[in-house]
């Protein structure tokens, strides 16, 4: 008992300085987790489609962005290649994919979406190959260096890539948020999410929207590759971080962007709390797999609808 | 024409409601039932049986499983791989204290139990919030194969062999066992539960877990006690999801890791029984024909037509051309193949008119 209860909270107040350095580490994926949470979000807010594919959009993006690099491009026009990329892939799929399935149950569709997860699983890896790429993380000229802090006479090591990730989350999500809230487009998105029927009967456009919002969650792929890309190198083990957004979804609610957004903090710092203070001295550690989605499971036994979820009314 | 039910007349209700109203679906099942017993076991090489005849059925098995919670209480799970794990490590352990095909029968108790516990959510959350609830099974079982050494009996490399056992004298489990025995066990616990599914869902418990699925707040104003209901359906469904894991360790593969028992296993079980039709039997054996079939034949195209190609690239191609198909199949035909298969009866029994 004392070793779950009394000796972590020894050890953290020990050594504040760790302490601090586990939580930006936790913070900086959490960052990361929200923002794949995010594009799951924006396109289940608008078409009510469970989207697996987000994961796989983050390696895809990156992997373009490295390969055009590697064929000589100038890395900025890499990053406006690949957004074409993006922008014919949210085409293709809402053409090939999405348009015949419109009205199927929520689960068809959701199938849907590992099958294009498969399919560009196999596409990625003919097209790039499977080996780790390295992030030309320099050449977007994002800062490799770090900045030492002493707090409390200890050690803090904060990597300047890192630090750039989070300003260019946060500056992305209020760039979305004011595009939801103050442009023709993204209020039309809000509508379709809020209700289908009336949107369409006003006039709003269903195929310009799905091609839209994917589009939108095809840059925010870029992005999240971009940074994780950055902290770990690019390769299609990277899909598996897409897993850690669905519990941030649980925990935040399927609809809510500021869930995402909170949930993602704030899964990422306890996951690295607990993995830190109680999964490697008692559990023989690597808890990061399953401790997000025990977290989620227990709060939504509480609360069904999540922690910013809509409530949801049953009708008879 | 050759469903012609002319002559086929129903005087009583227990008529009305057999098991096969018409005639020729009891024929052809027949003839099927003749195929799987007796002609594939005469004629099958051990290629056929090891990449097709046995996984094919210990697909089907775990896709049922998943059906009887998906497709009939309407409970989605992604958890399938985890469970089929539960089924096979509790095999692991049992074998050493009894008969290996009692052991694979029992082993399905011990993942209906752990079902059960990771059902008691679906009490409180529904759709995709309960299938991402699965997914906490799914990851933390998989870590508990691996931490928890007691069930890999510590060995150093953290995985499960499978010993040479023997059941009234025979070699049923272990390099030892001839495959021919191996697919009459399998087939028989398959047929057995089979057999069992069909009764179940036609009957009283099958009607309870239709109408959760089908309007839970209705099921409960008719008396329907729904967590009874949802949680029965996780048991048996676990049940059959852990015989199926510990036939597919102990049956076909031979040696176990806990990453085996991962998400991608899940999913190709999901596409069964998607791709197959959900709330189906039939349709969790075409599934799994198409999903165990497909590799196969992908795998020996590049040869016929004499085009060198690497390995590694047929296995991406693989992946791209199912993932495709899984996106085409859900486009044609959003009910999967036990609905074609239902649409192709309907018209063979009205032919020659068209409606």
């Amino acid at each position: 008992m004392k070793d779950i209860f009394i000796t972590p909270f020894v050890d953290m107040f020990a050594a504040p300085d760790f302490l601090l350095q586990v939580l930006w580490e936790g913070l900086v994926s959490g960052i990361l987790y929200a923002l794949i949470a995010l594009g799951f979000v924006l396109i289940f807010r608008s078409s009510r489609i469970f989207n697996f594919a987000q994961g796989i959009m983050v390696v895809f993006a990156a992997l373009t962005l490295v390969g055009f690099h590697a064929m000589g491009v100038p890395a900025w026009t890499s990053v406006a290649l690949t957004l074409g990329v993006m922008l014919a892939l949210a085409v293709s799929i809402e053409r090939v994919v999405l348009r015949p399935l419109v009205g199927q149950p929520d689960i068809i569709l959701f199938m849907a979406t590992i099958g294009i997860t498969l399919f560009l699983i196999g596409f990625g890896e003919i097209i790039f190959g499977g080996e780790n790429k390295v992030m030309i993380t320099e050449e977007l000229g994002i800062p490799t260096d770090s900045w030492v802090l002493e707090p409390w006479g200890g050690l803090l090591i904060l990597e300047q890539k890192d630090v750039t990730a989070v300003i260019a989350a946060a500056m992305l999500v209020v760039g979305l948020l004011a595009f939801l809230n103050y442009t023709r487009m993204g209020r039309a998105i809000r509508a379709l999410g809020d209700d289908s029927q009336a949107a369409l009967s006003v006039g709003i456009s269903l195929q310009t929207i799905w091609v839209l919002v994917w589009f939108i969650a095809g840059i925010i792929a870029l992005v999240t590759g971009i940074a994780w890309g950055a902290r770990a190198g690019v390769s299609f083990a990277l899909e598996v971080i897409a897993y850690k957004a669905l519990p941030v979804l649980m925990l935040g609610g399927l609809e809510s962007i500021t869930g995402a957004i909170i949930g993602g903090l704030m899964i990422g710092m306890l996951e690295k709390l607990f993995e830190i203070y109680w999964g490697q001295p008692l559990l023989g550690g690597n808890t990061e797999t399953w401790f997000a989605f025990m977290l989620a499971l227990v709060v939504l036994l509480f609360r069904p609808q999540g922690l910013f979820g809509e409530k949801i009314i049953e009708r008879v | 024409m050759l469903y012609r039910t002319a002559g086929q007349f129903k005087t009583s209700y227990k008529a009305d409601q057999a098991l096969f109203p018409i005639r020729q679906d009891a024929v052809l099942l027949a003839i099927i039932l003749t195929f799987a017993w007796v002609i594939f076991p005469m004629t099958a090489s051990e290629f056929a049986f090891q990449t097709l005849l046995i996984p094919i059925l210990i697909y089907s098995l775990a896709a049922m499983g998943l059906n009887i919670l998906t497709g009939y209480a309407g409970q989605l799970s992604l958890g399938t791989a985890a469970f089929m794990g539960v089924g096979a490590y509790a095999c692991y352990k049992l074998i050493e204290v009894m008969d290996p095909i009692l052991a694979i029968l029992l082993s399905g108790v011990f993942s209906a139990g752990i079902g059960v516990i990771f059902g008691i959510p679906s009490l409180r959350i529904k759709g995709f919030y309960l299938a991402i609830a699965t997914l906490a099974a799914q990851f933390f079982l998989v870590w508990l194969f691996e931490k928890w050494a007691w069930l890999y009996n510590y060995n150093a490399s953290g995985a499960i062999q499978v010993p040479n056992l023997q059941t009234f004298g025979v070699y049923v489990t272990g390099p030892q066992a001839s495959s021919v025995t191996q697919y009459y066990v399998i087939l028989g616990i398959v047929t057995l539960m089979t057999v069992l599914c069909i009764n179940l869902t036609r009957g009283t418990l099958g009607r309870t877990w239709k109408a959760t699925r089908d309007m839970d707040i209705a099921a409960e104003l008719i008396g329907i006690n729904l967590m009874r209901s949802k949680l029965t359906a996780f048991a048996i469904s676990s049940y059959l999801v852990g015989v199926a894991g510990a036939l597919f360790v102990f049956m076909w593969r031979g040696a176990a890791e806990p990453n085996l028992f991962d998400i991608p296993l899940s999913f190709d079980i999901l596409f069964i029984a998607i791709i197959g039709g959900l709330g189906s039997i039939l349709g969790n054996y075409l599934g799994a024909i198409l999903i165990v079939g497909l590799p196969v034949v992908l795998n020996t195209v590049p040869e016929a037509l004499g085009l060198e190609i690497k390995s590694a690239t047929v296995e991406h191609y693989n992946i791209m051309i199912v993932g495709a198909l899984i996106v085409f199949f859900l486009i044609i035909e959003p009910h999967g193949l036990a609905r074609l298969w239902a649409l192709i009866r309907e018209k063979l029994i009205i032919w020659p008119f068209p409606h």
